[in-house]
């Protein structure tokens, strides 16, 4: 099993990359799904909101508490649509979906703006929107007072309070991008090789294939390797495309953000090789790959702040290696943190590839029984 | 070559015994005994389903046999199946070289396999290329060839590494006659270079033409031998009967107990009959039943000698 003829080894993997060259829609897949996925995710984060249902609770009701409505009304972020002077009627406007944020503008707001304290404007918002909080954010950092009084705007320490219902981590949306690096590569390379190895027993190329001196080891390696060449090149083209469109920056080491890429790639292929002994048909190979995509995107904290989920959930995404992928991706990306300062998310990812690829060349045995 | 492997020349190419293998409740082989001499064609006939490629498959040590011993150029199968590997070649019963492959893809793929070098392996391709008049197809997807050329480049891959041993599962099924032709042509250079072919078929004319036949029913060995002795020692007789009415013929005729198989041949009627002097009461049983009819002894053929053996097993169950 361990037996590695690098003859062989190359003759599978250049096989292998003859093959992809002529299969349009996996050729169409690699490119096409991070591209896609890339503009879906990023124009979410993106995205310029406008018209924003929302309710005006206004219980100031003076000229200044006016001018400021109006603004925001021309501004056309909000399109407030219900007006009133119960704070408390919110919640149920906010839970029906009738609107996605409220501004509450309290009584003793004139009085503030007079003696230039800060007024305690509240903007309660549907914090399961991930787009309207963040809307919600940037206009919190609108200047009021400076604004109202004439005076030149400057930044100032925020005089609007965010309330975020129902998410109360304010996850920013920047941090898509990294985790989608992860959940893009899980998705294609598990399916890609998954099905690729099913095909080859569907095929009966197997039944040749073991009739060779060809090993188990020099099967699974051969076919990974051109996987991997074909992964990296999809973190490079989500990197450029986030940076070019979105400007994702990557503030830690690039080399560092491609090793954790490198044996993220290696964990999913692995999978996706142990998951094609699992199954009989190229249909069930994309079942597979799905179920095992799921709980990776749901639980790995890429979707939702890891910290809001229950312990045995916890416990489960720590055995998943986009968790791990998705905690480097966001610590060298965006908080330019060094792979050493992560050491053990990355030993954690290591580990999963290390043990799926040995699991995956035992289970993929040169018979046929 | 070496001495050991001189001392056991004489050993046959292949010996089975008790060879079983069951796929849950269903036995697909049932103790087979096998003696495979070198240097021959050997042929397994039977029909769909009787065992031919889950034998060729455990022969070859990829799949494991619920129980028997097997013994393949004097190598135990499965335990030495690795270093068995090298030496043998199986061409198998559907295409499984790769079809989004072009032909010297596919060649090329498999020389790096048995790991030859670039020089050994263009050397080797050419000549395959040559004897299996391949030259023109070079450059073809093999999922674009026809069957004939589908089955040149396919036994060209499975003698790449010059094997002892080749194992051919049913090779002719999509093929047409010419190329049939061709190709037991192309087995017979192999045979006459030293190699051992074992070829699993269920033609009776490619059956014919083997040194020596195994005859296999439901995972049984039913009868074994040349072709010659399988015919010579066929229990019963082969009648031909000729009439205005085979039809009729043949209705009044299957009751019989002697009668094991009544075929329409055109207008005649070949009839196997276990008692081999039936000849006469085939003859007053026709008579009686109003049919004027002319009856011969046929020289028995391979088809008799297939349906002698596969009817006993039907009385037996
Ligand atoms: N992997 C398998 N699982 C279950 N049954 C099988 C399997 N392979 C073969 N069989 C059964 O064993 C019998 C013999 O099959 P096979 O050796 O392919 O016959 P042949 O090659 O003579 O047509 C058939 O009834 C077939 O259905
Ligand atoms: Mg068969």
């Amino acid at each position: 099993m361990s037996r590695i003829n690098l003859r062989r080894l190359f003759a599978v993997m250049l096989k292998e990359i003859y093959q992809l060259r002529r299969d349009r829609l996996t050729y169409a897949m690699i490119v096409g799904i991070p591209a896609m996925q890339l503009l879906l995710f990023g124009y979410a984060i993106n995205l310029d909101v406008r018209h924003l249902p929302a309710a005006l609770i206004d219980q100031a009701q003076s000229a200044h508490s006016r001018q400021l409505s109006d603004e925001l009304q021309q501004s056309q972020v909000f399109d407030f649509r219900i007006a009133g002077h119960d704070p408390a009627a919110v919640n149920d406007l906010l839970r029906r979906g009738q609107v996605k944020v409220a501004l509450v503008i309290p009584s003793d707001f004139e009085r503030r703006v007079a003696m230039g304290t800060t007024p305690y404007l509240q903007l309660i918002v549907d914090g399961t929107d991930q787009v309207v909080q963040q809307t919600a954010r940037q206009v919190a950092r609108f200047p009021v007072v400076d604004y109202l009084r004439g005076d030149p705007v400057t930044p100032s320490a925020s005089p609007i309070e965010v309330v975020s219902y129902y998410n109360p981590q304010r996850q920013a949306p920047l941090n898509t991008v990294p985790g989608l690096i992860g959940a893009i590569l899980t998705l294609t390379l598990v399916m890609f090789t998954a099905i690729a190895l099913v095909r080859e027993r569907e095929r009966g190329n197997l039944e040749f294939l073991i009739t060779t001196p060809l090993s188990s080891a020099e099967l699974t390696v051969g076919k990974v390797l051109p996987f991997i060449a074909i992964g990296l090149a999809q973190t490079t083209l989500i990197l450029l495309l986030g940076h070019w469109i979105f400007d994702v920056p990557v503030r830690g080491g690039l080399f560092d953000l491609y090793l954790a890429s490198l044996v993220f790639i290696i964990a999913s292929l692995a999978l996706g090789i142990l998951l094609s002994t699992l199954v009989a048909s190229q249909f069930q190979a994309m079942q597979a790959a799905i179920l095992t995509f799921l709980p990776q995107l749901l639980l790995s904290g890429f979707m939702f702040p890891f910290e809001g989920m229950p312990r045995p959930a916890q416990w489960l995404a720590e055995l998943l290696p986009l968790t791990h992928f998705v905690r480097l991706a966001r610590g060298i990306m965006l908080r330019d943190a060094a792979l050493g300062e992560l050491w053990v998310d990355f030993a954690a990812m290591a580990l999963f590839a290390g043990v799926a690829m040995v699991v995956a060349t035992w289970r993929v045995r040169m018979r046929l029984d | 070559m070496t001495t050991t492997s001189a001392e056991h020349q004489s050993e046959p190419a292949i010996v089975a015994q008790g060879l079983t293998r069951r796929f849950g409740e269903f036995t697909a082989v049932d103790d087979l005994a096998l003696q495979v001499p070198r240097g021959q064609v050997y042929g397994f006939l039977g029909p769909n389903g009787c065992g031919k490629s889950t034998t060729i498959r455990m022969l070859c040590g990829l799949l494991t046999p619920s129980a028997g011993t097997v013994r393949v150029l004097d190598l135990d199968v499965p335990r030495q199946a690795r270093a068995l590997k090298a030496r043998i070649g199986y061409m198998t019963q559907t295409f499984s070289l790769y079809r989004d492959l072009s032909v010297i893809e596919n060649l090329r793929f498999v020389a790096r396999l048995y790991g030859f070098d670039h020089h050994r392996a263009r050397q080797r391709l050419d000549t395959l290329i040559a004897i299996y008049r391949l030259a023109e197809l070079t450059g073809q997807l093999a999922g674009t060839l026809s069957g004939g050329q589908r089955q040149r480049l396919a036994l060209a891959a499975a003698v790449l590494n010059e094997p002892e041993l080749l194992f051919l599962d049913e090779p002719t099924s999509a093929v047409d006659p010419q190329s049939r032709r061709d190709f037991w042509e192309a087995l017979f250079a192999l045979a006459d270079a030293g190699t051992t072919l074992l070829v699993s078929t269920h033609y009776m004319d490619e059956a014919e033409r083997c040194h020596r036949l195994a005859i296999l029913q439901r995972g049984r060995l039913m009868a074994e031998g040349t072709p010659q002795h399988l015919k010579h020692t066929l229990p019963g007789v082969s009648l031909l009967v000729e009439c205005a009415t085979p039809r009729r013929a043949q209705q009044a005729l299957v009751g019989l107990e002697t009668v094991r198989s009544c075929a329409q041949i055109g207008a005649s009627l070949r009839v196997l009959v276990s008692d081999a002097n039936a000849e006469p009461a085939i003859r007053e049983h026709l008579r009686a039943a109003g049919i004027d009819a002319r009856v011969a002894t046929a020289e028995a053929n391979l088809e008799d000698v297939f349906v002698a053996a596969t009817h006993r097993e039907g009385q037996a169950s």
